[in-house]
């Protein structure tokens, strides 16, 4: 049953203001879902409206207590755990991920959460040592207006991901998540009514990038955004907010990130670890292993291991519970990926399975790996977010971190060895936000992510996550 | 009017024995010990008495808990948090029963009772916070170094409460301990000991594993010693008197060096300007002493008054004081509770002759409220000398002593000559004055109009003889773990 596909603005449900909607499409069948109220700038003005009332120095939000505030917030989570059911389906229909993979995102979701509402009591200024006669300090005070743009891949972890901290540091929100997967967000904000938000906190509006993203990244009374997406859009989001009000922007952006296996990893592992390095949420992952570096003394036995893996790998409705992949996005995706497919192949790397599609309805596309993947080719350079496994051999180790390295990418790493220089001289060397030393994805609440270079700027998660939600003031009182 | 029921209402008492591994364990040496209603003086029931041995067996348990492969050590920060965060909500869950049983072995008012409670649990729930969020830190060096920190548990903490807020004190010192991940042995205060044994019980309910919080009763002397002595206990933590704190110090030099923080007694003065409101002045300086009956360690035992609106302060003071409600704490319009027991109660009418001796004027209160249980009536005296008992000593009943003053810069000396130094209050709308006061007060919370502004995330503690170390707030996690360094040489080529 979807019961939300309205706007969500002041803790009540709008219409469009412009009378349209747009269709919702099931990934694995290809067909509509339902249709969902089509956001654009005038429901952003609206939203906006709200969200600054809410923000008001008198408003009910601004004058909370912070135990009071994080008592709200760690309601919302308990609330997505108890609905974790119903949600989890909401989830795997709109988005394609099997059911189980939606349920550990959902408590994923509720423990970042969770972890931000801890934070609310504990985000401290500083008094600093000034001349006798002054009293210096500073303040860490909520930015205000935050937009929000999240992408269709984790469509209820991402929202999570950009709820906690932004409501920790007392901020209020305009959220629009992905037009593919609006459903679960829209959800989502019924709980938080539930919770006890007061109106115009947090509001949810469904809408496409051109009309209702770029209202929201060139609006003039927003304060910040935070968008997590490709580097195209992510370009034009900080030209759109420099050009308008110079709004504060951070961004988390693509991935083209290496898995670099040594010759002492023990191989049956690295397989294993680098599989699901890639193929983890049908490979739509922006931190996806996609270009995995095998030390040439293993080189062989990983390929056949891996092949064996990915042939195994079950492939299917994601409300079955033995599947393992569900469908990917939608029919563009889709395409792009078996394009990808294609330029491997002429590009003169080996298919050794899969490359094709997988049924004959929806979008699934079967676990495909390439070996004898050389830098320059375009699956080496270009992020498919697809399942598509690309094998490079390397013999030096100061090599591989030189080619690991050269890409404009820099979101995650990840090495497997035994030994400890090696393990830590990579942790030194590799470019990238995360790096991960015999594991991959090892994504943590309080750890930081965030991008290198082109992956973005800012982090998110940790206490560094609250960095971005909070404007610093300095007073300096004189005693006169 | 005040009551005072001369039967206490029918509680039931669960759990009086020695708590130790999620067990429940009589004492070794077979003794009980009595634990008395201080609103009627009549024994409530036997507890369980500790001593050494029992210690020993408790510090046996909390070992095991905090072997680096136990359940406990092995749990994931944020689990940490949540078993933290459910005991939390144990303590709202049975607060009805909880407040009636704080109160019965308390005497606080029922009201007094619940906001403790909740109090508690909100700084539990703010500790839980912690567990996942204290960090170490990765440091800059060579490049052929990895440099780093670690914040790890210290291991066994033991934790001596004092009586006037037992559940409070209870989760002030399991809060950053356990965030911390931390095993602890915490002896109650032989005045209080039931809501302490009973929260126990709700700590087993949480899910903390065997030997993580063990709770022994008993005395000074031959627990709490036993706890100081311990060659194994590995810090320790005091709340309660100078003399006693002094004590627990020096035997942690003689036993291991156990780490020792300490948070100890007051003097507090609160200083009321010329420009503050009087009627506001009043109030605040009211609840400054009086409230739990004046049995706390930031009591505004000294109110320092401005000259010019001396008179009216006392006058309008001496007004609200006799409109106290001192009663029954189980009636819900009581204000004020008995003092604890006959020996502080003792104590307490002492000072007040001492006071009269010495020559300040009694200007309310002074005697017994009650011929059962150790009420006291709050007391005004005027006119007091700064080199008066009353003045310079820690009387812990409700006895206010009002000083004059003229000139700001004298009387912030006068506030700073004590050994005490744990908070102090000042009244004015001056931004200047307030904050050289700010500036100048030699306390560990400084409170510009108001008082006892308490919270969870602002650290609490003594400058001075008022105790070492902080509490709450971050601050509060430092003396619960203990830093480790590591350094990580890259030898070779990769």
């Amino acid at each position: 049953e979807i019961k939300y596909t309205q706007l969500f603005i002041n803790n009540e449900w709008h219409k469009a203001a412009k009378g349209k909607t747009f269709p919702v499409i099931n990934p694995s069948t290809g067909e509509e879902i339902c249709q969902v109220e089509e956001g654009t700038r005038e429901d952003v003005d609206k939203a906006v409206e709200a969200a600054r009332k809410a923000f008001d120095i008198e408003s009910p939000w601004r004058k909370l207590e912070p135990a009071a505030r994080a008592n709200l917030i760690r309601k919302f989570a308990d609330l997505l755990r108890r609905d974790i059911d119903y949600l989890s389906k909401l989830e795997t229909l709109n988005n394609g991920k099997p059911v189980g993979d939606s349920k550990g995102d959902i408590l994923g979701s509720a423990a970042c959460i969770d972890y931000y509402a801890g934070w609310v009591d504990k985000i401290a200024g500083e008094t600093l040592p000034g001349a006798h006669d002054q009293f210096i300090y500073t303040r860490h005070e909520p930015i205000g207006v935050c937009g929000q743009i999240i992408p269709w891949n984790y469509p209820i972890m991402m929202m999570a991901w950009k709820f906690g901290p932004a409501l920790a540091c007392g901020n209020v929100i305009i959220l629009k998540p992905a037009e593919q997967t609006p459903l679960t967000a829209l959800y989502c904000a019924a709980l938080l009514k539930e919770a006890g938000f007061p109106p115009g906190v947090v509001n949810v509006i469904p809408g496409d990038g051109p009309e209702c993203g770029n209202a929201i990244a060139s609006h003039e009374h927003i304060d910040k955004v935070a968008f997590t997406g490709s580097v195209e859009i992510g370009k034009k989001i900080q030209e759109a907010a420099a050009k308008s009000n110079l709004k504060r922007v951070t961004l988390e952006l693509g991935g083209k990130s290496p898995l670099i296996i040594c010759e002492d990893a023990d191989i049956d592992y690295a397989v294993s670890v680098a599989h699901r390095a890639i193929f983890t949420n049908a490979a739509q992952n922006c931190t996806a292993g996609s270009r995995t570096f095998v030390h040439a003394k293993i080189y062989d036995q990983f390929i056949a291991k891996s092949i064996e893996l990915a042939k195994n790998r079950v492939v299917g409705d994601p409300f079955d519970s033995n599947t393992e992949q569900g469908p990917q996005i939608n029919e563009s995706q889709f395409k792009k990926i078996l394009d990808y497919v294609e330029a491997g192949k002429k590009d003169g790397a080996k298919l050794e399975c899969g490359g094709e599609r997988h049924g004959n309805k929806g979008y699934f596309i079967k676990p495909t790996i390439f070996s004898g993947v050389k830098d320059d080719m375009r699956i080496a350079r270009e992020e498919i977010f697809g399942p598509i496994m690309s094998v490079l051999k390397f013999d030096s180790y100061d090599e591989v971190i030189k080619r690991a390295n050269s890409t404009s990418f820099g979101l995650g790493a990840g090495v497997i060895t035994k030994d400890l220089t090696r393990g830590l001289t990579f942790a030194q060397r590799l470019e990238a936000g995360s790096v991960w030393v015999n594991d991959y994805d090892a994504i943590i609440n309080q750890a930081p992510f965030g991008g290198f270079k082109q992956s973005g700027h800012g982090r998110e998660l940790g206490k560094y996550g609250l960095e971005s939600y909070y404007e610093v003031k300095t007073v300096v009182v004189k005693l006169i | 009017m005040a009551s005072f029921t001369s039967k206490p209402p029918k509680i039931e008492i669960k759990y009086t024995q020695i708590f130790i591994n999620n067990d429940w364990h009589k004492a070794t040496n077979g003794k009980t010990f009595p634990v008395i209603n201080p609103s009627t003086g009549e024994e409530i029931c036997q507890v369980e008495e500790g001593t050494k041995n029992d210690i020993d067996k408790a510090v046996e348990a909390a070992r095991k808990a905090f072997h680096i492969n136990s359940p406990w050590r092995t749990l994931e920060p944020s689990a940490r948090g949540k078993i933290m965060r459910k005991f939390a909500d144990l303590l709202r869950r049975d607060i009805e029963y909880l407040a009636q049983l704080e109160t019965l072995n308390n005497g606080k008012p029922v009201t007094n009772s619940k906001m403790d409670i909740m109090g508690a649990a909100a700084c539990i729930d703010y500790y839980a916070g912690w567990a996942d969020k204290f960090t170490g830190e990765t440091l800059p060096t060579t490049s052929d170094m990895f440099l780093y920190t670690r914040h790890e548990p210290i291991g066994i903490c033991g934790q001596i409460i004092p009586w006037n807020y037992p559940i409070l004190m209870l989760a002030t010192k399991l809060g950053p301990a356990l965030a911390c991940g931390n095993v602890v042995i915490l002896k109650p205060s032989e005045e209080t000991p039931l809501t302490a044994l009973y929260c126990a019980a709700l700590i087993k309910e949480a899910g903390f594993p065997p030997g993580v919080v063990n709770i022994v009763p008993g005395d000074g002397p031959n627990c709490g010693n036993a706890i100081v002595l311990h060659e194994h206990i590995n810090k320790i933590s005091f709340t309660g008197s100078v003399e006693v704190g002094k004590k627990v110090q020096e035997g942690a030099a003689k036993s291991n060096l156990k780490r020792v923080t300490l948070e100890l007694g007051g003097k507090s003065p609160l200083i009321i300007c010329e420009d503050a409101d009087v009627n506001f002045a009043v109030y605040v300086a009211h609840e400054a002493i009086f409230h739990n009956a004046a049995q706390n360690c930031i009591a505004a035992s000294r109110t320092f008054v401005h000259s010019k609106i001396y008179d009216e302060f006392i006058a309008k003071s001496v007004a609200l004081a006799k409109k106290r409600i001192v009663g029954d704490p189980f009636d819900p319009a009581t204000q004020q509770g008995p003092q604890i027991n006959k020996s502080q109660f003792k104590r307490i009418l002492n000072y007040i002759e001492s006071g009269k001796k010495a020559g300040a004027k009694l200007e309310c209160g002074g005697e017994k409220a009650n011929d059962k249980g150790y009420f006291i009536k709050p007391t005004v005296f005027s006119n007091v000398k700064d080199d008066m008992e009353i003045a310079r000593e820690e009387i812990f009943g409700p006895v206010m002593s009002v000083f004059k003053f003229d000139s700001y810069d004298e009387v912030i000396e006068r506030a700073n000559a004590t050994n005490f130094g744990l908070v102090a209050g000042v009244l004015t709308k001056d931004l200047t004055r307030a904050l050289k006061f700010v500036q100048e007060l030699q306390a560990g919370s400084v409170w510009v109009n108001t008082y006892a502004a308490m919270k969870a995330q602002a650290p609490f503690g003594g400058f001075k003889q008022s105790g070492q170390g902080r509490e709450f707030g971050k601050y509060g996690l430092e003396p619960y773990y203990e830093v480790k360094t590591v350094a990580i040489k890259l030898l070779s080529k990769m």
